[in-house]
């Protein structure tokens, strides 16, 4: 007999039969869009066409057109790079790490945060390929005979970070994927135009609910999972190592990769409750993502966010008791030198802001929660331009100190990374279905049965319709 | 030729308890279909085991000894760089490539062994009976492949478990 707490609120409101959350999720899926959401994409898409013609000027005239120099060589395109793959961490903890932890509130929210992962990880593509300035000749990161019989070279962390990156793309996607096979097999039977009905069995890759289908199913799942999960882990302490292997004072620390893991899931999980909570009322679905899963994604950001903070503090300790002159004057720099107002909007946001969360009613609140993921969004974008820029501003010498400020033409690729993912966002909330039908369903008798107020067991008799 | 015999119930635990039914009488069941994964099934109907964890450590161990054999072949045969001054051959420095193919190629195993081993895939064309299976039936299968009796007996038996919707067809395959 499985022990369920009579405490725990239910998973989802509103006693819900099968039928009932297929209706109510693939709503958006069957309706024709509204004004909102046309409104939504063309301001999105025409942001990413503005991002995109951006990038193709920086093609064309050269990164001289940026604002960085030879003293500051990672400018914000760096600073986006890291924000945005940090992002794309909470999608795979949620659907992973929590589903080996047997979570089972994210079933309501698995599908959209992985849709948020593979999208965020797209747009933090982008900016290491316009980085390298010669875009056409991107392929020369991947591990092929040359003619000049040359290989890459596999001591470098940048190059641990190809593998990674596409790794990580690759992985999400498949799993991603692979759960969304029986929604659409759902959306295939519930649709009545037979151009639709083919569309959605080909998307569907025929999905027909048998047992043994299921079985395997699972098993796969299981199995991404157990892979995903130490895969999340490993993205982005490969990208600390881009930074942590070099000699840089303030970045040759070890605290770089869990800090950075933690920052990632941090930032991730603020970005998936600003999407969130946007969602859940656009599309009436405060029934299944409901203030209990609100309040479970803060204590994740709690946790993570106090790990963040207790790293800056260690970084500092670290700093002083290392008795290095350049390590000290690197985080004295940052906190009082000419960048010190990053260094305190970071520490504000980062280190102040989530300890509010512990006050149970903040945690509850949509329009407190909505406001600090905002927060701890441009929180966490400031932590990875003061890592950046102020590491490097103040070189071993003097008479290269540089300061460095953004050209609007970086300004606008950032931009147009926001049209990308809010424009592919977009499509995916019309296209698919935004929770997971059956996993969702598979939650939902025990969570009936709590509602109702009856003990839960396994292979109870109870029934959920009358 | 195929005679299926087909009903549904509306909630999982009468489709258990009619599945066991189903076999006491010696009755063997096709298929059962369902809107998502009911936990014990696969027990009560004595599917065997999925070898898919066996696939996913073989091609994990694959991609994790090629990847590391590569990189070990590249910077020790092929064109041996002397790379800051380190060894040409630096274990440590090959490990995250190592691992990121080890994941790569056992994800990849999967996905690829579960759509084949369950004849899924894009223009798959499956042999639905019932819409709402999808969404809230909960379907058993018979047919005249497995059983010997006459397809009357059959969809008696299963109406008798108190299965909805039971009926009849032959197919041609």
């Amino acid at each position: 007999m499985m022990h369920v707490s009579t405490v725990r609120e239910p998973l989802i409101k509103g006693k819900k039969s099968y039928n009932d959350i297929t209706e109510d999720v693939m709503a958006p899926v069957r309706a024709k869009p509204g004004k909102l959401w046309y409104a939504g994409i063309t301001v999105s898409s025409l942001l990413m066409l503005f991002g995109f013609v951006m990038i193709g000027y920086t093609v064309w005239f050269g990164i001289g057109t940026w604002g960085v120099n030879r003293t500051i060589g990672w400018g914000w395109s760096i600073t986006n790079f890291v924000w945005w793959v940090g992002i794309g961490h909470a999608g795979t903890f949620i659907s992973a790490i929590l589903l080996l932890f047997r979570q089972k509130w994210r079933t309501s929210i698995n599908r959209a945060a992985e849709a948020m992962t593979i999208i965020a990880v797209m747009c933090a593509g982008i900016f290491p390929l316009i980085h390298m300035g010669r875009l056409p000749l991107a392929f020369f990161i991947f591990p092929y005979p040359n003619s000049r019989d040359l290989w890459v070279n596999f001591n470098s962390p940048l190059l641990w970070d190809v593998f990674a990156i596409t790794t990580y793309l690759l992985v999400s996607v498949l799993f991603w994927y692979m759960g969304l096979i029986p929604d659409l097999g759902t959306i295939r039977d519930r649709m009545k135009s037979l151009w639709k009905k083919k569309v959605y069995n080909f998307l569907s890759f025929g999905w027909k609910g048998s047992a043994r289908h299921w079985q395997r199913h699972e098993s796969m799942s299981l199995i991404l999972a157990g892979l995903a999960a130490p895969l999340v882990l490993s993205v982005h302490t490969i990208v600390s190592f881009d930074f942590a292997t070099s000699v840089i004072p303030g970045w040759h620390t070890t605290i770089f990769p869990p800090y950075f893991v933690s920052g990632a899931v941090f930032s991730g999980f603020a970005m998936v409750l600003t999407l969130m909570i946007i969602t859940r009322k656009a599309l009436n679905l405060e029934e299944y993502i409901t203030v209990g899963h609100v309040e479970s994604m803060n204590k994740v950001i709690i946790a993570t966010g106090s790990i963040v903070g207790i790293a800056y503090i260690t970084e500092l300790f670290i700093a002083w008791y290392s008795a290095v002159e350049y390590e000290r004057y690197a985080f004295v720099n940052r906190a009082l030198g000419p960048y010190a107002w990053a260094y305190w909007i970071m520490m504000t946001c980062n280190v102040i802001s989530p300890q509010l969360l512990w006050i149970k009613k903040l945690r509850r609140n949509l329009a407190f929660t909505f406001v600090l993921s905002i927060f701890i969004n441009i929180g966490m974008w400031f932590e990875r331009f003061v890592i950046v820029i102020t590491s490097l501003h103040r070189d071993y010498l003097p008479s290269s100190w540089s300061m460095y400020s953004p050209t609007w033409i970086e300004v606008a690729i950032y931009l147009g990374t926001f049209g990308l993912f809010f424009t592919l966002f977009f499509l995916f909330i019309r296209v698919f279905p935004v929770i997971a039908i059956a996993e969702v369903k598979s939650v939902a008798r025990s969570s009936a049965l709590k509602f109702i107020g009856k003990p839960v067991k396994k292979n109870s008799p109870e029934k959920l319709t009358p | 030729m195929k005679s299926i015999v087909y009903g549904h119930f509306t909630d999982e635990i009468d489709l258990l308890e009619a599945v066991k039914e189903l076999q006491n009488k010696g009755i063997k069941i096709d298929d059962v279909r369902t809107p998502f994964p009911i936990h014990g099934l696969d027990n009560v109907l004595k599917l065997p085991r999925s070898r898919l964890p066996k696939l996913a450590f073989v091609a994990g161990a694959i991609g994790g000894a090629g990847g590391l054999l590569f990189q070990i072949w590249v910077f020790t045969k092929a064109w041996p760089l002397v790379i800051g001054g380190k060894p040409f051959l630096s274990i440590p420095s090959f490990i995250p490539v190592t691992f990121e193919l080890t994941v790569l190629f056992a994800a990849f195993a999967m996905v690829i062994g579960f759509l084949v081993s369950s004849n899924l895939g894009p223009g798959s064309i499956p042999d639905i009976l019932d819409e709402e299976v999808t969404n809230d039936h909960f379907q058993i299968v018979l047919s005249n492949i497995n059983n010997t009796m006459p397809d009357t007996d059959l969809a008696n038996a299963l109406a008798a478990t108190g299965a909805l919707g039971v009926k009849n067809i032959k197919t041609e395959n």
